[in-house]
């Protein structure tokens, strides 16, 4: 079994958000990067499916800057066997379907059986690359995964949808987004994180993946982030305390007369 | 390339609410920029579907009708949103970013060599240039962002956010039956069923009244409270990861940065203290209202009316109340 698992690394989903000056990116300076939590289930998840069958390996993938090696030696510390680091100057200012075709050129030379994501990456808030290389390299996908089922060359999962699941059936290859409630990732352990140390972690730049340049980058994008603002902050309310019975009749009142919501 | 082609997505020959949205936006956006208002169907059964999207202004109905399309299988309704953009040649495609549209978009997009931006809250067509809102960083930011060379232009929009049709002029209603030369690859993965969830068929992202529950709610069996308010409103059920974390409820129901994001007309949070991660889940409600026993929660802060005091004591007074408000 050959898994590859697309992550990425994201801002602490507790960080306070600021502005960079340019006004089209966050300011970064004060940041903790993390890797992603929806990767996290994608990463345990193939580690789960590798070790049932007793053979194979978890390939983990990403694209980004120099700091990205600290996301990547997360997954390879929780027991991945190797990784590949995509970067480039190339690569600056992709959108969503430029890093799809990036990661897909370097997934296509593995030819793995499957390919785990998160369901999304935290801040960007996408929630289209997974989809994307299902499509770049044409195999089927699921997404939003809370449960799944490896038999042979099929799977059975659960797809979270609104109200409910949707029982799904797919072959192999094929591309899975986790979801929360997958599995309960697991943390690394001190054995793992001096392992990690020494799993290789293989560059590649636009070249080593023979992409062509008006494909990626700004070049290729055929959408573009032109403003980022923090939302316009919301006027104080009103605050009722001591007499809970009195605050209730007149929120209840004010949502009816005044708000007009029930 | 003119006009907007809407994806209206239907479920058990229902169109969903979001799917209503989108042709009410689609609407709106085929006056704006000029060109038909056409609406795409795709499913087993669509009979009737026609009539009331023609009468919310649907200038061309496009029907791809399959005996294979009873559940949704990604490949097959990619291939049939893709033969309907070639169909008609759009200028703007919108979809919704519900559970089918945030799967399906990326894949048509592809198809096409299109570019998408999800899960809007805006449009803004502007001579020849479209540039669309969208909330990044779980609504902690907005960012706009803009079409380069793209046609269609591709759009999926949040739910709640755009608004039902309202009592327009019925569209021209020129309707078109699409034959899809559907391919077995394109059933690779395919739904052969659904299970509905524990909270019934309202998920907190379609729903127009989100009531949740938080750390406060010390166990599973006390989100009955939150469940009767819900009911009483005829709202949703949500949660705080804190609650979702202790496995005192569903996933589903999480509202925040690793759960959903959600803008209803109202939102209750019950023994919610605000993390900053719940707060970027639902600071875009429109009306905010807290009950928490601590009157320095920061919950507060974004709460339009706030109610200091014990959850257990004020939510039956406060279903009591609103029954007689309703019932009045």
């Amino acid at each position: 079994m050959k898994i590859v698992t697309a992550i990425k690394q994201v801002p602490d989903t507790e960080t306070k958000i600021a502005i960079a000056s340019g006004g089209t990116g966050i300011d970064e300076s004060n940041i903790n990067w993390i890797l992603n939590p929806y990767d996290e289930f994608a990463v345990e998840e193939a580690l789960k499916i590798r070790d049932a069958a007793g053979e194979g390996e978890v390939i983990v993938v990403t694209v980004g800057p120099d700091r990205v090696t600290s996301a990547l030696r997360t997954c390879l510390a929780m027991g991945a066997d190797r990784a590949m680091h995509l970067d480039d100057p190339a690569f600056e200012g992709c959108d969503a379907l430029g890093i799809a075709r990036i990661i897909a050129a370097a997934v296509e030379r593995l030819s793995p059986d499957l390919i785990l994501a998160g369901q999304y990456a935290v801040g960007t808030d996408n929630r289209q690359v997974g989809m994307m290389l299902a499509g770049l390299l044409d195999m089927p996908h699921v997404s939003v995964v809370t449960k799944l089922e490896v038999t042979g060359r099929t799977l059975k999962a659960h797809r979270e949808v609104e109200g409910g699941a949707e029982n799904v059936e797919c072959t192999l290859p094929c591309v899975i987004t986790a979801q929360k409630g997958l599995n309960e990732p697991r943390y690394a352990s001190l054995k793992g994180i001096m392992a990690a140390k020494k799993k290789p972690i293989e560059k590649k730049s636009a070249a080593d993946l023979g992409l062509d340049a008006a494909t990626i980058g700004a070049k290729g994008a055929r959408v573009a982030m032109t403003k980022l603002e923090l939302p316009p902050p919301k006027p104080a309310g009103r605050l009722f305390k001591d007499d809970v019975a009195a605050a209730v009749k007149e929120v209840a009142r004010l949502l009816h007369e005044e708000a007009k919501v029930i | 390339m003119a006009g907007v082609l809407v994806f209206a997505e239907q479920r058990d020959n229902k169109l969903r609410k979001a799917g209503l949205e989108a042709v009410a936006e689609g609407r709106r956006q085929a006056s704006a920029i000029g060109g038909d208002l056409s609406v795409l169907l795709v499913g087993d059964d669509l009979s009737g579907l026609e009539t009331e999207v023609i009468g919310h202004g649907a200038d061309i109905v496009l029907k791809v009708k399959d005996e294979r399309l009873g559940f949704y299988a990604p490949g097959a309704w990619a291939r049939a949103v893709t033969r309907g953009v070639k169909e008609i040649e759009p200028r703007l495609l919108l979809m919704s970013a519900t559970a089918m549209g945030a799967d399906l978009a990326p894949c048509v997009a592809v198809a096409l060599s299109t570019g998408l931006v999800t899960d809007c809250t805006g449009i803004d067509v502007d001579g020849e240039k479209i540039s669309v809102r969208k909330p990044v960083y779980s609504g902690k930011a907005i960012a706009t962002m803009e079409f380069r060379d793209s046609l269609p232009a591709m759009v999926t929009l949040r739910p709640n956010v755009f608004g039902l049709p309202g009592t327009g002029k019925p569209g021209r209603g020129e309707v078109r039956n699409l034959e899809v030369p559907f391919e077995d690859a394109d059933f690779r993965s395919r739904a052969v069923g659904v299970e509905a969830g524990d909270g019934g068929t309202l998920d907190v992202v379609e729903a127009d009244i989100v009531v949740s529950g938080g750390r406060a709610m010390k166990g599973p069996e006390n989100f009955k409270y939150i469940k009767e308010l819900a009911d009483a409103l005829g709202g949703a059920v949500g949660a705080s990861r804190a609650a979702v974390d202790a496995g005192w409820i569903d996933h589903q129901h999480q509202v925040g940065q690793t759960g959903k994001v959600v803008s209803p007309s109202l939102y209750i949070a019950c023994g919610i203290s605000g993390a900053i991660q719940h707060l970027a889940g639902m600071s875009s409600s429109k009306v905010i209202v807290a009950i928490n026993k601590d009157p320095e929660a920061p919950i507060f802060r974004i709460a339009d009316y706030g109610i200091v005091g014990d959850l257990y004591e004020a939510i039956p007074l406060f279903v009591e109340e609103i029954r007689r408000i309703k019932g009045a």
